[in-house]
């Protein structure tokens, strides 16, 4: 490294003090404002969405324009809430899940397995790149695929085939990392016990990074639950509740986006994002509280 | 033995998974777009900057939404170094290992988890009604406040990367320029910054990566024109919102060339990405 005069001979210690403590005022003052947006964001949804949260609002699927605009033009809240969005959320969270973690449980321990191996640093970096697509993108290809090639029409099945690709590579890396924490003493007393190599997977590895695992799939969960634009192109959304994956559905995000473009349902914005913000932060909390038991 | 080769075939079965994904998303994409390359060529399609969908003289061009994208992120990352950068500074270096610099992460992290629509309702009713009231741009839509929204969004993963970039940097090191008497200030931009700068370029290029494909919060926010934008405040679409945008009505020669323009994005952030990891592989 190049070495560098920090001192000038005569003394200007005095500006250098001055400059030092301007330049942390500068750093605490900008590091507060980094912080405001999600303080304002929580403030905001709480403020104005609150006032719809009721049980209605959990049991009862989206209101028509109508409803909802009489209910406005009376001053009242707007009956009805998002039940078709959060069975819509959970059916296509739920089948993605299947996809993509034993696949992903899988594919992790390969490259656990095969750590330096050209082949496995390929599948490492092919993963890392698959991490970056856009989730847009990701929904062209399961409109690709699914929408035009399967289900002959929009369906949840597309959808949880967007959201499978969106968690793969989380878990995947999360698997890896898992796995190397383990001590390869473990493994290794099993193998000297002749236990098959199956079984050190299954009864050895897996239960001994378990928290490590479930953190990486609760986190991959937490991410996909807001997303919003592949579902736009792969599910379209519901006005019922439906559980046929090659069917329409909705989605909370769906909803929101639904709401936002509806200006007599301006109020549902508000509880169903602060609805989501609390699912995806409440996941993302218990994610941390079992990776932190286990480290 | 015999279990042993089972599992281990079943585990590289596997692998081709990631294989066969990348194969099957590279060829339906292209197979999807070349009705679009054929019809106005590759790189007619690629610079023209016409986007008109009226039947008869339909012609679509990837320009303006090639010039939103980037226009946009680079706007988001000259807004977020600072608050970034300074974020990391608090917490990895003034306030290291103190429970005020967990508190600030946790925050930070929260920032991560909003969804991105999300993020888009919040710029509408805040931010767009702040920007509208500067006069700039009539009803405050525009690059500016896509770029900000973008800016906050890419927030916690250019913090995470420089946290983890900044806390590298050896004790031994500030430790002998503090005996020289350099105040803390002189420590950060001529020791942690020269040791940290490949790592840290390699943060802000990952967090470049994320801007590119943001889409609910900029379709919300960037007024939706298709055009090459024409100053800080000018409307305009990126290659990501054009897609949201556009799709409910597409098919034929539309539906083909937003699946080009997916494809473009697809390749564009691969290659960002690529870049990033390989810097940040170099480093560590």
């Amino acid at each position: 490294m190049e070495t560098k005069v920090l001192i000038d001979e005569k003394d200007n210690s005095n500006w250098r003090e001055l400059k030092n403590k301007l330049f942390f005022g500068t750093v605490v003052v900008l590091a507060t404002l980094t912080i405001s947006p999600i303080l304002l964001i929580v403030y905001e949804l709480l403020v104005k969405g609150l006032k719809q949260i009721n049980f209605d609002f959990f049991l009862k699927v989206a209101p028509d324009t109508f409803q909802a605009m009489t209910a406005v033009r009376n001053g009242e809240i707007i009956p009805g809430g998002i039940a078709n969005g959060i069975t819509g959320t959970l059916l296509m969270v739920v089948v993605a899940s299947l996809i993509a973690i034993p696949i992903s449980l899988l594919i992790g321990i390969f490259l656990y397995e095969n750590q330096g191996k050209k082949y496995a640093n390929l599948i490492r970096s092919l993963t890392d790149i698959l991490q970056g697509v856009p989730s847009v993108v990701l929904g062209l290809i399961a409109y690709i695929w699914i929408v035009q090639g399967v289900t002959k029409g929009f369906s949840a099945l597309a959808g949880s085939v967007a959201l499978a690709i969106m968690m793969l590579p989380l878990i995947i890396r999360s698997t890896e990392e898992t796995m190397k924490m383990i001590p390869i003493s473990i493994k290794e007393a099993g193998a000297a016990l002749g236990v098959p190599y199956h079984k050190i997977i299954l009864k050895v590895m897996i239960p001994s990074g378990f928290s490590g695992l479930m953190t990486g799939i609760l986190l991959s969960i937490s991410r996909v639950l807001g997303e919003t634009a592949p579902l736009m192109l792969t599910t379209l959304g519901s006005t019922t509740v439906n559980f046929n994956i090659t069917k329409p559905t909705s989605a909370v995000p769906l909803q929101i986006w639904e709401f936002y473009n509806n200006p007599n349902m301006i109020d549902l914005v508000w509880s169903s994002s602060l609805f989501l913000m609390a699912f995806v932060l409440t996941l993302n909390i218990i994610a941390k509280r079992i990776s932190m038991r286990f480290s | 033995m015999g279990s042993e080769k089972i599992i281990k075939n079943l585990l590289k079965a596997s692998s081709v998974i990631i294989l066969l994904i990348f194969a099957g998303m590279a060829y339906s994409m292209i197979k999807g777009a070349i009705p679009a390359f054929k019809e106005f060529g590759l790189f007619g399609f690629i610079f023209s900057t016409d986007w008109n969908p009226t039947e008869g003289k339909e012609s679509y061009g990837a320009m303006p939404f090639i010039a939103g994208t980037v226009i946009t992120s680079l706007l988001a990352l000259i807004i977020c170094f600072p608050l970034a950068f300074s974020t990391s500074l608090f917490i990895s270096e003034y306030y290291r290992k103190t429970r005020i610099a967990t508190i600030l992460s946790t925050l930070v992290d929260l920032l991560a988890g909003v969804p991105s629509i999300v993020y888009g309702l919040w710029g509408f009713y805040t931010i767009r009604p702040l920007i509208a009231e500067l006069g700039y741009s009539g009803q405050g839509y525009g690059i500016f406040t896509s770029g900000l929204i973008l800016a906050i969004m890419i927030i916690p993963y250019a913090t995470s990367i420089s946290n983890e970039i900044i806390s590298m940097v050896p004790t031994e090191l500030k430790e002998a320029a503090y005996s020289l008497g350099a105040t803390r200030m002189e420590v950060i931009f001529s020791v942690i910054l020269p040791s940290a700068r490949s790592g840290l370029v390699a943060g802000y290029i990952l967090a470049l990566g994320r801007a590119l494909g943001e889409t609910m919060a900029v379709t919300m926010l960037i007024g939706n024109a298709n055009i090459i934008p024409t100053g800080l405040f000018s409307p305009g679409n990126t290659m990501a919102s054009v897609i949201a945008n556009q799709f409910g009505e597409a098919d034929g020669l539309k539906l083909s060339s937003l699946i080009a323009i997916g494809l473009l994005l697809f390749a564009v952030t691969a290659i960002v990405n690529a870049i990033g990891k390989v810097i940040i592989r170099k480093y560590a």
